[in-house]
């Protein structure tokens, strides 16, 4: 069967599972963004905090997606299968970009600023939000645009537990040895991450300073 | 211009700013040894109005000195009173905010307008509005920038001496009786340099505000300061008036005195 007949005849399928799997990663980020930049930010000035911390975090991203996946199946409350398993990883794995990226742009700016941000008088939180929160804007969105596309991929993955989204194609068509329904699911896929990643990339170079 | 006098009129013509018996060290990374001094027993006085010149080569303490004044540094141990207060006992956001400050590189913020970079203090002391556009219009034109080619400029669009202009007129913005500057002309090319250097020495004899001044340029030092203090390893070893300062007859001194002689084919 030509992928293009079975796009054609299953559109409404697969607008659906379009819509839940955006509807996964765009939970799953609001989650991530929520605990990761207050976690980026507490983390400046504590630098055994921010040592475990980003160990953790980046212990999360080596873990694969799969094994992640199986691993939550039997973990009460959080655990089993289903949309709330997946969301649970999938923040998991959104946290370490994030995370990142807020400690690195909050503190990789000229000392120059920090040093006159301070001898003119401006407490330390006046400093934090006043002049590193908004010079490390762009930053931060570049974590959560990174984060964001590994987040649409890894989302296809989360059908293995019954989360529903593209990935359900993407496992059919592999079971069913079809690339028609195999591309029903990727190319989706394929296309929110780009968007994502242009509209975010707008973003992020509007929020730039200089 | 309307500098007012500095607040504590009891302290007329007294200093501004003491150092009393100052030392301050940092801990050595090798366990064994004793804190290294980085300023050692510094006594001396800043007078109300007088623009002191700490000159040094790198790593003489000058700016130590300088961070010491405003509490970016406490000592280890002696006091620096400033306006009659030590500075241990100092609120330092408060002690801060009245004393304005200067570095190198300006350290203008990159997502504020110049307008706003001038307007940090009064924002910071909830000036209202009125009061701080007039201030920042103000100090643009004392510094020599047009206010409407300039305020709604951002650091990025400015030469470097235009920056450093703005971070003169921030510092002076809250009208703070002490003024520290950390070699505020040093990345400035040469010509550039002695624009901002006459037009410093025009804008403190006439804002007699007490400045204290860090240099390793003597040239810088000779023009700029009403009295020089030179220091070596964290001590004082020379202190006079311009005029005076070449002729003392000690080692350091000479060698500053060396880096003064022209440039063969230059004219006297």
């Amino acid at each position: 069967m030509s992928p293009w007949i079975f796009f054609v005849e299953h559109r409404a399928e697969i607008l659906e599972a379009t819509l839940a799997h955006l509807s996964l990663v765009l939970i799953a980020m609001l989650i991530a963004v929520a605990i990761a930049v207050p976690l980026g930010m507490l983390v400046v000035h504590r630098t055994t905090l921010r040592n475990f911390v980003l160990g953790l975090a980046s212990v999360f991203q080596t873990i694969p997606s799969l094994a992640l996946f199986g691993f939550l199946i039997p973990i009460p409350f959080i655990g089993g299968i289903g949309r709330r398993t997946a969301i649970f990883a999938l923040v998991l794995y959104a946290l370490l970009p994030i995370l990142r990226n807020t400690y690195v742009g909050l503190t990789g700016i000229d000392p120059a600023v920090l040093q006159a941000a301070e001898a003119m008088g401006m407490t330390n939180s006046q400093i934090l939000w006043r002049v590193r929160f908004p010079l490390a804007l762009a930053f931060i969105l570049a974590g959560i645009r990174t984060a964001t596309i590994i987040t649409i991929g890894v989302a296809t993955i989360a059908a293995a537990i019954g989360a529903g989204g593209l990935g359900t194609f993407i496992f059919r068509g592999v079971a069913m040895v079809s690339d028609a329904v195999i591309l029903a699911g990727a190319i989706p896929a394929a296309l929110l991450a780009i968007l994502a990643d242009i509209l975010l990339g707008w973003l992020e170079r509007r929020l730039a300073v200089v | 211009m309307n500098a007012k006098a500095a607040p504590d009129s009891a302290l007329e013509n007294e200093s501004t700013i003491q150092f009393r018996e100052v030392t301050y060290s940092i801990d050595s990374i090798l366990p064994e040894s004793r804190p290294r001094p980085i300023v050692n027993a510094i006594s001396m006085q800043v007078s109300r109005g007088e623009t002191l010149v700490l000159l040094g080569r790198s790593g003489s303490g000058k700016t130590t000195l300088l961070r010491l004044i405003n509490k970016l540094l406490v000592p280890t141990a002696g006091q620096v009173v400033v306006q009659g207060r030590a500075t241990s006992e100092w609120d330092p956001i408060r002690l801060r905010r009245s004393i304005g400050y200067v570095i190198q590189d300006a350290g203008l913020f990159p997502h504020f307008t110049v307008a706003q970079n001038i307007a940090l203090v009064p924002t910071l002391e909830n000036w209202d509005s009125g009061r701080t556009a007039a201030r920042i219009e103000e100090m643009l034109k004392l510094v020599g920038l047009d206010p409407r080619e300039f305020a709604t400029r951002r650091p990025h669009e400015l030469s470097g001496g235009q920056r450093q202009r703005v971070g003169v007129a921030r510092a002076l913005a809250a009208d703070p009786p002490i003024l520290l500057m950390d070699e505020p002309f040093g990345a400035l090319d040469p010509v550039t340099r002695a624009e901002l250097q006459r037009e410093f020495n025009a804008l403190a004899r006439r804002l007699g505000k007490t400045i204290v001044f860090v240099t390793h340029d003597v040239r810088e030092a000779l023009l700029l300061g009403t009295r020089i203090v030179l220091l070596q390893g964290g001590q004082i070893v020379a202190t006079a008036a311009p005029e005076q300062f070449l002729h003392i007859d000690q080692p350091e001194v000479r060698a500053f005195a060396a880096s003064l002689v022209p440039v063969p084919g230059a004219t006297p």
